[in-house]
């Protein structure tokens, strides 16, 4: 629990959730350095990637520094996201993780070159999905909500525990097959979810 | 090409959350490379872990650390991006080509029985990764595996009793499976091999050898 970090108090009253704009503001950074965009993006997020960090590291040293290298590295690579392909806090989120990945694992992580020519052909998307893009955030959360918490507390322990299958299943005392049964029931109503929406 | 065997729900979340080992991950991203399909799974998995971030409770407060960021912004001025050099055609995809070093025509493999490989470095101890060249028409030695094994086919194809694999095809094996997949007849198959532990070969002679020839 963040409560437990030392030297890290736990924000009295929660923040309000990140508007739909977050986009609009990494946009906004990308092509004029938006300060105050950059800002906005800051508070919004700053303590949620930190007590993301927490979660992965167990130190509150180390999260803060990770969090300014995420903040940091959006700032820098503003100018490649790319509102097309995903939601925004998406976007974010794999760069915190990355950074976590490469300071804390200190292994590298393989990920394709989404401009490799080796790469399989995408289907072309359609206009439909183009524009229902900018809303999938929505449709996202949307898709989380309506999931049973215990479909959704195991998808959480699995993103934010780095929890292991068994540790997951000795945490809640279950059996591990349940565990795994639970965690694709969860992904497989979000995917069909997000394909309704689509 | 068809792509019939994609990745599991298990790998893709452990994949999406950063929490697999970077052998796994690059058999994972080599699927991936040839998989529109599971391309389109992983920003759904993605865009969980975003949503997840949105409704994380928020921890410790903004004002010196804003203050310090904009310092770092400052003094660190953003580094010149280095244009990524890219061949104009590529067999192999990355990230798996930059592993190797090479594209397919300019391997150096190695001679083990009557296939080759190339052993694959990584920071991982947890695995070993190799390139396997199968010869057409040939069975590599029948074996169960001590752990886990991921295998996906980069060119080519081959079969086992139950089943059969082919350009971008994933296999997850665990400790449990005997088989005997055969490369098939029409070309060498060319596969990424990714274990946790040495092949337990079922054949005595081969079990004795295996310290010699690496494998």
């Amino acid at each position: 629990m963040p409560a437990q970090i030392k030297g890290m108090p736990v924000m009295e009253k929660r923040s309000p959730s990140p508007g739909e704009d977050i986009g609009a503001r990494i946009v906004a950074i990308a092509a004029s350095a938006d300060m105050d965009a950059y800002e906005a993006l800051f508070r919004d997020f700053g303590p949620r990637i930190r007590a993301y960090l927490i979660k992965m590291t167990r130190d509150a040293q180390v999260s803060e520094d990770l969090m300014q290298e995420t903040m940091l590295a959006i700032w820098r690579k503003a100018g490649q996201y790319d509102p097309a392909r995903g939601p925004a806090s998406a976007w974010i989120y794999t760069i915190a993780r990355n950074i976590w990945i490469d300071a804390w694992r200190r292994q590298r992580r393989p990920a394709i070159d989404p401009d490799d020519p080796a790469l399989s052909i995408e289907p072309e998307p359609d206009a439909p999905k183009q524009i229902e893009a900018r809303q999938s955030q929505e449709a996202v959360r949307r898709a989380m909500e309506r999931l049973p918490a215990e479909q959704i507390d195991i998808i959480r322990l699995s993103f934010f525990e780095e929890a292991s299958h068994s540790m997951i299943a000795a945490k809640l005392g279950l059996p591990i097959g349940t565990v795994k049964s639970r965690l694709r029931l969860a992904f497989g109503r979000l995917r069909a979810a997000l394909d309704e929406q689509q | 090409m068809t792509i019939r065997h994609h990745l599991n729900d298990d790998l893709l979340i452990a994949y999406a959350s950063g929490n697999l080992s970077e052998g796994w991950s690059l058999a994972v991203a080599t699927h991936l490379a040839m998989c529109s399909t599971c391309r389109q799974s992983l920003a759904v998995a993605e865009a969980a872990g975003g949503a997840l971030l949105e409704e994380i409770e928020p921890v410790g407060s903004d004002e010196g650390a804003w203050e310090a960021l904009k310092a770092r912004l400052g003094r660190e001025p953003t580094p010149p991006v280095q244009p990524k050099v890219r061949p104009a055609s590529a067999v192999i995809p990355e990230p798996l080509r930059s592993y190797l070093g090479a594209d397919l025509a300019d391997l150096k493999w190695r001679r083990v029985g009557t296939a080759h490989q190339i052993r694959v470095k990584t920071e991982d101890q947890e695995t070993q990764v190799r390139l396997l060249r199968i010869p057409a028409g040939k069975p590599v030695p029948e074996h169960s595996h001590g752990g886990r094994e991921l295998t996906v086919v980069l060119t080519g194809a081959f079969h086992d009793e139950i089943d059969e694999f082919g350009p971008g095809d994933i296999e997850d094996a665990d400790g449990s499976l005997t088989h005997q997949p055969v490369a098939n007849p029409e070309e060498d198959c060319i596969c990424l091999a990714v274990t946790d532990k040495p092949l337990r070969f079922t054949s005595r002679l081969v079990r004795l050898v295996q310290p010699l020839l690496g494998i």
